[in-house]
């Protein structure tokens, strides 16, 4: 296949992403411009952690004055699901050669699900998801840019932009309940996110609530694969 | 910036980096992932996106008129919207900007 073909294809299974990674890339960047952080930490964070749904938590972490602690577990747990995509795409990626180190950071849940589509020989496949990685790193940067840049000049209070995120947790909650058939950990953390909120307060309460749901979902788990082994 | 600031962003980038590359470094090869671990992989993340949400709705009690009722109908448009559609884009814009409108109105 010819590179125009490839980079043909590249962007038209990146058109999704395009519309989505501008939209909430701009919010990101209204939600920084307005919490007083400079145009150069946009450009810092959407280049270095690229990872959309932490960002914008990271923001209000940031204006809170969170400890460093609590920042880097959050990220943990916020994108250990990355380290999952992953998973699924070792193969592909240990064979992109020079490549390898992009394709490991741009790895998003958006990047995950159009990889997931591509049905091309490995060696296309290959230069296609680079490409859409590459495209979608740009849509994401430019969008955040704008939202920092344009954001202050907007003839309109942008107050409550940050409903974004809560919106976008909101869409993939649903997407993994209708996935799954068994609802125990969605509601789980539901349930001990409100409980950790109520004991120890808005401040507070992330870390003891992701530790508190990894730990009961690792022992609902072995619980669950001992009864199936007995039976 | 801040050194604080400054701190926070290279943490969270190396975290967030480490976590991609964790894969790579440990089970290439004949190296498999333990089993409670990629069992952990497969529920983890409905939890942690319904704390998550929790954590986006944590301000509601103190204000209830003022962002708790906007919140509530907005989150309702978003889930009705997404059940529609199944479009997150379309979703996010609808919901946000349905928020960002009732809360000028209320």
């Amino acid at each position: 296949m010819k590179r125009t073909e490839i980079l043909k294809i590249s962007f038209i299974k990146s058109l999704p992403i395009l519309f989505s990674y501008l939209f909430i890339g701009a919010a990101y960047g209204i939600l920084m411009q307005q919490a007083g952080f400079p145009l150069l930490s946009v450009l810092l964070v959407s280049t270095c952690v690229y990872t959309g749904a932490f960002q914008f938590v990271l923001t209000t972490l940031m204006a809170s004055g969170a400890s460093l602690i609590t920042i880097a577990v959050t990220a943990f747990f916020m994108n250990s699901r990355q380290t999952f995509y992953a998973l699924t795409f070792l193969d592909d990626i240990s064979k992109t050669g020079r490549r390898k180190l992009f394709m490991v950071h741009s790895l998003t849940d958006e990047t995950y699900a159009v990889n997931c589509t591509l049905e091309l020989p490995p060696e296309e496949k290959r230069e296609v998801m680079f490409y859409v990685a590459a495209f979608s790193h740009v849509y994401w940067l430019t969008g955040s840019l704008l939202g920092a840049v344009v954001g202050q000049l907007l003839p309109f209070s942008t107050d409550g932009i940050d409903f974004c995120m809560t919106a976008l947790f909101v869409t993939i909650f649903l997407d993994q309940w209708e996935k799954s058939n068994r609802h125990f950990p969605a509601l789980l953390g539901l349930t001990v996110g409100i409980v950790c909120l109520l004991i120890f307060g808005e401040g507070q309460f992330m870390l003891p609530a992701l530790l508190l749901v990894s730990a009961v979902l690792v022992y609902d788990n072995s619980r669950r694969t001992k009864e199936a082994e007995k039976a | 910036m801040s050194l604080y600031v400054v701190l926070a962003i290279l943490i969270s980038a190396l975290v967030t980096f480490s976590l991609r590359a964790l894969p790579f470094l440990l089970f290439s090869g004949n190296r498999k992932m333990p089993g409670w671990l990629s069992r952990l992989g497969a529920v983890l993340p409905s939890s942690i996106m319904a704390v998550l949400i929790v954590y986006c709705l944590k301000g509601v009690k103190s204000d209830i008129i003022g962002t708790g009722v906007p919140s509530a109908i907005a989150v309702l448009v978003v889930a009705l919207s997404y059940k529609w559609r199944h479009n997150t884009f379309l979703s996010i814009l609808f919901g946000t900007a349905v928020y960002m409108v009732l809360l000028r109105v209320l």
